[in-house]
C-alpha cells in the first residue's frame, strides 16, 4: 500500500484498503477558521442538537485567519460565533484574534503549533488543508457539512484515492524554489490532472527541501484537483514535529512495491523559474519569457508564499536594492512575523532589508489579499492591477477585482519582479 | 437533495474550470449559510464573480434565478472548499448542474448538503446549449433533453455516491445506516 492508503487503513480499522473503497475514517484533527467555522458550527448544532458536545476537544483546532483586520461587521460577528462556541465547548485549541494567542494563516500555524503529526488524519474546512501532507499526514479539505458531521461523529466517509507519484531528483539550481517545482508539475498535468487522487512527492530533491518548502509543494496539490498531497516523513520531519509536540504518533511509509496509477520523473537541475499566467494555475510560462509583462503590484504572503523561508528568498534579492513597484509583504503567522526581525542576512534583519528596499508597511499576519476578502482588506485589488504574487490561485477576481490580473510566482521571481517592475527571472537581477 | 428528479426550465451555460471564486466571490464569504437570511443573500450573489460579459445569473427581482439548470464543462467547481458555492446556487434556485467533470470538493459538498444535483454528462454540452434554451433533466432516466428539437443527451451513472444522494445528503445517509443516532 501507499502511505496514503496505509494511513486511511489504520484510521478506518481495516488491514488493507484499495483505491475506490468508501470507508469511514477517524479524524485526528479537525481544522476550521472564521470563514467556514460559523457554518460548520451551525450544522453541528442543527443536526446533533443545541446541547451536543464535540467528539473530542483535543482534536478540534480553530484558527481564525481570513477576515481579521477589517471593519466588516459580519466578519467580527463570525469571530464572536467562534468564541461563543469555544467557550461553551471548552475547546483548548482556539487562537483568538486580538489576543496573544492569535497566530495567523491556519496552514502555516497548524504545523508550527505541533498539531500536525506524521501518520495521522487531518480534515479541514479549507481546500489548502492538503498542505499538511508535507509532514507525512493524510490531510484534506472538506466542506461545512462534512465538518459539522465530524464535529459530532469524529469520522467521515472517505473514498480512498489512487496515488500519482512524482519523483523529483537532482540538485536545485540557484534561484529555483519549491514553488517553481509545483507550478511545473501543475503545468504538466493541468488543473484537473490529479482530480480525486493523492499526489505523492518523493526523490532526492524533495528530501533536500526544508519543511517550509515541502509545505509549498503539498499546499498546491489541490490546484491540480488532488484530494491530498503527501511526502513521506524523514529525519527532518521528525525533528520538526518533535520540537513542537509531545503527543505520540506513529509514522507510516509507502511499501516499495505499492501500486500507483502513474509515476512522473523530474530532474530539477534542468528546470527554470516559471510563473502561472492569468487565470489558472496551470497556465505556466518561463519567467524569462514574460519580460514584457509590466506589473503594478507584487504580493508576498499566504499559506503558499508567506512562510519564513519565502521571505528569506525574497530578502536575498532585495538586499541593498529598491523596489520599482508597490510591494506588499504579509507574513503568514506571528511566528513568521517575529522571524522577519530575528532572521538576518549579513547582519541585516529581513524586516530592515524590506523596509530599506521601500516596500509598503509590513502587514500583520492573516490571509489578507490572497483571497480578496472584504473591501478594506490589505492589498486587495480594486481595478486593473497586474500582480505578481506568491499565493496559490490566480482565478478571475481572486484578489478582489475581476479586472486585475494575477501571475503566480516563487518568492525569488516575485522579488526580482518588484525590483524591475516587469516579470523578471530571478537569475537576471 | 431537491426532491424533484425531473427538472425543466431554461439553462445557464458556462465553460471549463468554473472556480469557486466565480461561483461566490470571497467578499460574500462573511455570510453564514446556516443563518436563513444570509442563506438567501448568498443565493442573490451566485455566480457574481463571472466577468460582466455573462448575463446576471440571479436576475429575478427577489434575488433568485430564472435558470434552474446550469451547464458547465470540465472541472466544475475547482478551487476552494467553500460550501457557500453549491449553497449559493441552491439558494438562488438552481436544481442541477450538468458538467463534464467536477472538482472533488465541490462535488462532495453538493452531495453532502443536498443543495443541487451534480450531474455528469457523457459528452460536452457547453456547445449544445445557449443560455436561455429550454431543457429537461430527467435524473431517473439519466438524460438531458433540448426541448427546442428534442435532442437527448445522456448522463453518466451517479456511482458510489448514489446511496448518499438517494438518502438526501450526508446526515440522512449516516442516520439511515446507523452511523449516527438522532
Ligand atoms: S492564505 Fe490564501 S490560500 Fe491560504 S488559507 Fe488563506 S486565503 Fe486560503
Amino acid at each position: 500500500m501507499t502511505i496514503t492508503e496505509k494511513i486511511l487503513a489504520r484510521e478506518s480499522g481495516a488491514s488493507i484498503v484499495s483505491p475506490g473503497d468508501n470507508i469511514w475514517v477517524n479524524c485526528g484533527i479537525l481544522l476550521t477558521h472564521d470563514v467556514c467555522g460559523p457554518g460548520t458550527i451551525g450544522i453541528f448544532q442543527r443536526e446533533f442538537g443545541r446541547d451536543a458536545k464535540v467528539f473530542d476537544r483535543e482534536k478540534v483546532v480553530i484558527l481564525p485567519d481570513h477576515y481579521i483586520f477589517t471593519a466588516d461587521e459580519k466578519a467580527h460577528r463570525n469571530i464572536d460565533i467562534l468564541r461563543a462556541f469555544v467557550k461553551e465547548q471548552g475547546l483548548p485549541y482556539y487562537y483568538d484574534p486580538g489576543t496573544d494567542s492569535y497566530c495567523g494563516v491556519c496552514h502555516v500555524a497548524l504545523p508550527e503549533l505541533g498539531h500536525v503529526r506524521p501518520g495521522e488524519t487531518i480534515f479541514g474546512t479549507d481546500s489548502h488543508t492538503c498542505t499538511h501532507g508535507a509532514l507525512g499526514a493524510f490531510s484534506t479539505g472538506i466542506g461545512n457539512t462534512d465538518a459539522g458531521f465530524i464535529l459530532g461523529a469524529g469520522k467521515l466517509l472517505v473514498k480512498v484515492p489512487p496515488t500519482l507519484r512524482f519523483v523529483l531528483d537532482g540538485e536545485m539550481p540557484p534561484y529555483l524554489s519549491a514553488k517553481d517545482l509545483i507550478l511545473q508539475i501543475i503545468g504538466d498535468i493541468t488543473v484537473d490532472g490529479a482530480t480525486y487522487c493523492a499526489m505523492e512527492f518523493t526523490g532526492s530533491a524533495i528530501a533536500a527541501l526544508s519543511i517550509d518548502e515541502r509545505c509549498t509543494i503539498c499546499n498546491m496539490a489541490v490546484e491540480a484537483g488532488a484530494k491530498n498531497g503527501i511526502i513521506a516523513p524523514d529525519q527532518k520531519t521528525l525533528d520538526y514535529v518533535n520540537a513542537r509536540t509531545k503527543k505520540p504518533y506513529e509514522p507510516l511509509f509507502s511499501d516499495p512495491d505499492a501500486k500507483v496509477v502513474s509515476e512522473r520523473r523530474y530532474d530539477v537541475s534542468r528546470l527554470e523559474p516559471v510563473v502561472a499566467r492569468p487565470h489558472l494555475p496551470d497556465r505556466r510560462a518561463l519567467a524569462r519569457e514574460c519580460r514584457d509583462v509590466k506589473v503594478t503590484q507584487v504580493y508576498i504572503g499566504s499559506c503558499t508564499g508567506g512562510k519564513l523561508e519565502d521571505f528569506v528568498m525574497a530578502a536575498k534579492l532585495m538586499k541593498g536594492r529598491k523596489v520599482a513597484v508597490r510591494t506588499l509583504i504579509v507574513p503568514a503567522t506571528r511566528t513568521v512575523e517575529q522571524g522577519l526581525s530575528d532572521t538576518r542576512i549579513d547582519g541585516q534583519s529581513l524586516r530592515s532589508i524590506f523596509e530599506s528596499a521601500g516596500v509598503e508597511p509590513i502587514a500583520p499576519p492573516s490571509c489578507a489579499a490572497c483571497l480578496g476578502g472584504p473591501y478594506d482588506t490589505f492589498g486587495r485589488t480594486h481595478g486593473k492591477e497586474v500582480v505578481v504574487s506568491t499565493t496559490n490561485r490566480n482565478f478571475i477576481g481572486r484578489m478582489g477585482s475581476k479586472e486585475s490580473q494575477i501571475y503566480l510566482a516563487s518568492p525569488y521571481t516575485a522579488a526580482a519582479t518588484a525590483l524591475t517592475g516587469h516579470i523578471t527571472d530571478p537569475r537576471d537581477v | 437533495m431537491p426532491k424533484d428528479t425531473l427538472i425543466r426550465g431554461p439553462v445557464y451555460v458556462l465553460e471549463d474550470n468554473i472556480d469557486t471564486d466565480l461561483l461566490i466571490p470571497a467578499c460574500y464569504l462573511n455570510l453564514v449559510p446556516t443563518i436563513p437570511e444570509e442563506y438567501r443573500k448568498l443565493g442573490s450573489y451566485a455566480l457574481a464573480g463571472l466577468p460582466d460579459s455573462f448575463p446576471k445569473y440571479a436576475s429575478n427581482p427577489d434575488g433568485s434565478t430564472p435558470y434552474p439548470i446550469v451547464i458547465g464543462g470540465r472541472n466544475f467547481g475547482c478551487g476552494s472548499s467553500r460550501e457557500h458555492a453549491p449553497i449559493a446556487l441552491g439558494a438562488a434556485g438552481a436544481k442541477a448542474v450538468v458538467a463534464e467533470s467536477y472538482a472533488r470538493i465541490f462535488f462532495r459538498n453538493s452531495v453532502a448538503t443536498g443543495e443541487i444535483f451534480p450531474l455528469e454528462s457523457e459528452k460536452r454540452l457547453c456547445g449544445e446549449f445557449k443560455t436561455g434554451d429550454q431543457a429537461e433533466v430527467d435524473i431517473e432516466k439519466g438524460t438531458v433533453t433540448r426541448l427546442s428539437d428534442g435532442a437527448v443527451f445522456t448522463l453518466k451513472p451517479v456511482g458510489a455516491v448514489a446511496p448518499v444522494i438517494a438518502a438526501g445528503g450526508m446526515f440522512a445517509y449516516a442516520r439511515q445506516i446507523g452511523m449516527i443516532k438522532r
